[in-house]
């Protein structure tokens, strides 16, 4: 008795001196971390309350910055284009995404092969696929219009007409990033237990109300992941709209990221575009929040 | 009359049915597949044309000859074997350091229980890139090594460390612990029982950590058109480059295009499976 309790506290000693050894491993990195991660969080929050542009004098000016964002309607109109353009690119490749697991879950030949060309256009380089839907999207001499053509549509202006120029590029986004959904889907059907499709069966279910009653249910946690993880990245979504559109026609797609990175790189409005970082990380953060308060909220009710 | 078996009567039509739903399947796979397949093969006929067959109307589909003229272009006329050569330089830099910082990192945090810092990782990997940018713009000003590969290496760990500690992460906790207890019991130091232990077994892991970051860090644009100089730029810089400069010149552009990829490409053939855990393996753990 007396031995094993002097054993388990020489264990626990050591397991505690251990957590002391692993802080080591972790320093290095932690290092690195403060010095490119956390150094520019810190550093942006100082130059949001400065007056602050490459050339001139820096000034502190408290929280004008933000003063002045919330009048300018340029930023502001910035915000609901994200959004549209968000909303479109995180329910379509959702819906998609579903179809393409449920095709990518049954048998037939070269399923393998197949899966890898699907999966392909999310790990291409972004830059290089907006280029060839640059030039796809030409409304004169571009492939996209002549498919039309073949069944009947007019020509599209695509991304050369502001009514246009956010569904054609949350288009490219649903092209480049429904493959992570089916992803992320594919492998919660292959989770799903087989029992409740034979009874379903036995009574006589069709496949969309075995799909309806069984299958939505069980990958819904799924979809979760995959609805928070497109909806922080579209949110995020740079290097195809800059390279296709600009932000324009005009400003027609100037999301929140396109005018942060004009603010700063063509004006050199540093103070200014750290302001609306700050901004933009709180609206990312909630709505990360909110997604996962959400899917705590769905687990609950099962 | 013979009698009709009700058996066969009823396996006709579900054979019918078998055959409707293998049509209908076929149908579903090629709906899914066309997308990706044809924006590839665009890619591939465009920068396999010449320039009059690549703004005809109605397009030219097969290339007929084709033709290597774009891709000879490109490599005499542009500087693209230089900036293959920073792509590769700060890629694998970037990766590299983040490997050599990051498995420990991540075996630390499994082992050690370090939540706080795995929550580090999260938030910053939801941060967009541009929030890092500004400030790492204005300390390479000040540093005065805006513009050299060593700028562009050091923000490209901003990608590839949080990429490599996740995996390392999500596969060190997936791990047994038993051999490395085996080991410490053994009279290992904890530092033998990674090195010696724990390393070999997560070489896997390692493998598929190095390949996503690298692919990440190869892919991105946002840091080498800020911070690239003329000599320094990366091939996504390159490319895009090319496109505002000979405006309607697709062929070349398009063989520029595919060069840049074709290294994701096939090296993603290798991480197929673990693709979502490199990507997705943050939110599904939190």
């Amino acid at each position: 008795m007396e031995i094993t309790s002097r054993a388990l506290v020489a264990q626990r000693k050591k397991a505690y001196s251990r957590r002391g050894v692993y802080l080591w491993f972790i320093a290095p990195a932690v290092a690195v971390i403060f010095a490119v991660i956390v150094f520019p969080w810190i550093f942006t929050l100082w130059m949001s309350v400065n007056d602050w542009r490459i050339g001139s004098e820096i000034k502190f000016i408290g929280l004008e910055n933000f003063a002045t964002l919330a009048t300018n309607t340029r930023f502001l109109s910035t915000i609901p284009r994200t959004l549209y353009f968000t909303v479109l690119a995180v329910i379509l490749p959702v819906i998609l995404g579903v179809f393409a697991a449920e095709v990518f879950h049954q048998n037939f030949p070269l399923r393998g092969l197949l899966r890898g060309i699907y999966v392909a256009p999310m790990m291409a380089t972004p830059v290089a696929i907006a280029l060839v839907f640059t030039m796809m999207f030409h409304p004169q001499v571009g492939v996209l219009n002549f498919l039309l053509s073949l069944v009947g549509i007019p020509k599209q202006l695509w991304v050369y007409s502001a009514d246009t120029v956010i569904p054609t590029l949350a288009l490219v986004e649903v092209w480049q990033w429904t493959p992570l959904v089916m992803l992320i889907v594919l492998g919660g059907l292959a989770s799903l237990p087989t029992e409740p499709y034979e009874s379903a069966v036995i009574d006589g279910a069709n496949q969309w109300q075995m799909f309806r009653y069984i299958t939505f249910p069980l990958i819904l946690p799924f979809l979760m992941i995959a609805i928070i993880i497109r909806t922080i990245d579209a949110l995020k979504s740079f290097d195809i709209i800059y390279v296709i559109s600009q932000g324009g026609p005009g400003t027609a797609s100037e999301t929140i990221n396109i005018y942060l990175y004009l603010q700063a790189f063509s004006f050199l409005q540093i103070g200014h575009a750290s302001a609306v970082v700050v901004v933009f990380f709180t609206i990312i953060l909630a709505l990360a929040i909110i997604l996962l308060v959400a899917r705590e909220r769905l687990r609950w009710n099962r | 009359m013979e009698s009709v078996n009700p058996v066969r009567k009823f396996e006709i039509p579900y054979r019918l049915n078998r055959f409707f739903g293998r049509v209908a399947l076929f149908g579903a796979v090629i709906a899914v597949v066309s997308p990706a397949i044809f924006v590839f093969f665009w890619m591939l006929s465009l920068s396999l044309k010449n320039e009059i067959d690549n703004i005809a109307y109605p397009p030219v589909f097969i290339p007929a000859p084709p033709t290597l003229d774009n891709y000879i272009k490109i490599f005499s006329e542009s500087n693209y074997v230089l900036y293959a050569y920073n792509s590769v330089i700060v890629s694998g830099m970037a990766t590299l350091i983040a490997l050599l910082v990051g498995v420990p990192a991540g075996y630390g945090i499994a082992k050690g229980k370090a939540q706080g810092l795995g929550m580090l990782i999260m938030v910053a990997r939801i941060t967009p890139g541009l929030s890092y940018l500004i400030p790492l713009f204005m300390l390479f000003r000040a540093l005065q090594i805006s513009g050299t590969l060593l700028a562009l290496t050091i923000s490209h760990l901003v990608i590839t460390i949080p990429m490599v500690v996740w995996v390392m992460i999500s596969f060190f906790e997936d791990m047994h612990p038993e051999l490395e207890e085996a080991a410490l019991t053994d009279g290992c130091n904890v530092w033998q029982a990674f090195y010696r232990v724990a390393m070999p077994i997560a070489r896997p892991g390692i493998a598929v950590a190095a390949i996503l970051a690298f692919i990440q860090s190869w892919n991105n644009f946002l840091f080498g058109v800020v911070i690239a100089g003329r000599t320094t730029r990366t091939l996504p810089v390159a490319v895009f480059n090319a496109m505002t400069f000979e405006q309607l010149s697709w062929g070349p552009v398009a063989a520029a295009a595919l060069v840049v990829t074709l290294p994701s490409l096939l090296l993603t053939i290798f991480v197929q499976r673990d693709i979502v855990t490199g990507l997705a393996a943050g939110s599904v753990k939190g």
